[in-house]
């Protein structure tokens, strides 16, 4: 059962407390898509793997992440979608589908809130979102970037968009967002590259700065763009730490296929599973399973996809195995690093496709 | 806990019917009650009933029934 996770804290379990629940549960969410998504079925079924279930995590045939942009992939009658979650993409792009029923959306808030619960507290913050309110106007157009955002505001309160439409800061509200809760804890989320740019830049151009020794700071969406510029997860952070006093910053990784079900960075840099999720690194020619220490293409699963058969995922993402159930941090689990894309994906990602036009 | 006064917080930050607050009132199953219409609701409880709900009720708030417990359990509590 489902419900028995929320029982154990979210990096509490050693790989074999996890093993066999998680096993189990990939198995459950198997046979519910084999027998309700066709082309899921066929895929095992083209690789003579209709009649027999894995054997253990790594015996999964993964679904690249792009299929979601040319197929139709459900496993829940239409009249069961609640709603359907787009990558925020543009024109010249392919758009990913995820259709999302009641169950999986409730899954994705409980998870998503039970993991960052162990890094917050179950009190909700006074909370600055460094987008501007404009990406969640629109609410049929429900993209990933919004879709984060309302996601991660459910941990937050008081809620100050940091942009306006423009994507200027709003200096004034900024400023009595600070003074108000400069003595206190709060919350800050955004993605990588829009906080890079048009926050912590804007900042040092103008050579200010802003204080809140208190914040947490939560952010995603990817690397890709800031590399040009030369920037890495330390020097973001100590631009961060230089611009607003933010000890705290934490980086995840997560894909809009597996909502809910994100790869926390902890203190000493590393990513990390946690109950809900593994990950899995394949060499790139053979799909074989990698050693730790050896550079693969990450292997994504998570217990939460059940309107769509999103739960064992080949990303287009480089990654690294450090270790499992030692991490220094004292969480169990794996903990890994990633490198970057592999050199023939296309540019995608929450962030990433945010494009200047003009 | 005051039933009329969470029934005004949901017609205001839902800005639906007053006929429509019934206890099985669902999240997600109004247009107006979606994961924006949430917050603000959350916003406006709090602001009216002056508590503050932690994240776990937060997500467990999904049906008018549901909220009055919720809501007298923080009431009860001040």
């Amino acid at each position: 059962m489902i419900e028995e996770y929320f029982l154990h804290r979210p990096f509490s379990l050693t790989a074999s407390e996890k093993g066999k629940q998680f096993l189990d549960r990939l198995i459950v969410l198997h046979r519910h898509h084999s027998e309700r998504c066709s082309e899921y079925r066929n895929i095992y079924k083209a690789f003579g793997r209709q009649k027999t279930l894995p054997r253990d995590d790594t015996d999964f045939i993964p679904l690249p992440v792009r299929l979601f942009k040319t197929l139709t992939l459900k496993s829940v009658n239409p009249e069961d979608v609640q709603k359907t979650l787009t990558s925020s993409g543009t024109t010249s792009q392919n758009v990913s589908h995820i259709y999302l029923d009641k169950e999986t959306s409730r899954l994705q808030t409980k998870v998503l809130a039970h993991i960052i619960n162990d890094y917050i507290g179950t009190k909700r913050l006074p909370m600055l979102i460094i987008d501007t309110e404009d990406v969640i106007k629109d609410r049929q157009l429900f993209s990933a970037r919004g879709g984060g955002i309302l996601g991660f505001s459910t941990f937050g309160r008081n809620h100050l968009y940091l942009f306006d439409s423009e994507m200027n800061i709003k200096v004034n509200e900024l400023k009595g967002f600070c003074d108000r809760f400069k003595e206190q804890p709060v919350l800050l989320f955004g993605f990588t590259f829009l906080i890079w740019k048009y926050f912590v830049e804007v900042l040092k151009a103008n050579n200010q700065s802003v204080s809140l020794p208190h914040g947490i700071l939560i952010h995603s969406g990817g690397w890709k763009k800031l590399k040009d510029d030369a920037v890495d997860n330390e020097t973001f952070k100590t631009a961060i730490r230089g611009t607003t006093g933010i000890q705290s910053v934490y980086n995840f990784y997560g894909m809009v296929e597996q909502l809910g079900s994100i790869f926390m960075e902890c203190e000493r840099g590393f990513f990390h599973t946690c109950l809900f999720n593994n990950i899995v690194i394949r060499n790139w020619k053979t799909l074989k399973v990698c050693q730790k220490g050896e550079e693969g293409i990450i292997e994504v699963q998570s217990v939460i996809p059940w309107s769509y058969p999103g739960h064992v995922l080949i990303t287009e993402d480089l990654g690294v195995l450090i270790g499992e159930d030692n991490c220094e941090c004292g969480r169990k689990g794996k903990y890994f690093v990633v490198n970057g894309r592999i050199p023939v994906a296309e540019l995608r990602g929450c962030s990433d496709t945010f494009q200047h036009t003009g | 806990m005051d039933e009329h006064k969470l029934r005004r917080a949901f017609v205001d930050a839902l800005d639906i019917e007053d006929d429509n607050v019934v206890d099985s009132l669902e999240y997600g199953t109004v247009k107006e009650w979606d994961s924006i219409g949430h917050m603000k609701l959350i916003s406006e409880i709090e602001l009216n009933f002056d508590i503050m709900i932690d994240t776990d009720d937060v997500i467990a708030m999904n049906t008018f029934g549901r909220a009055k417990d919720i809501v007298k359990k923080y009431s009860d509590e001040n």
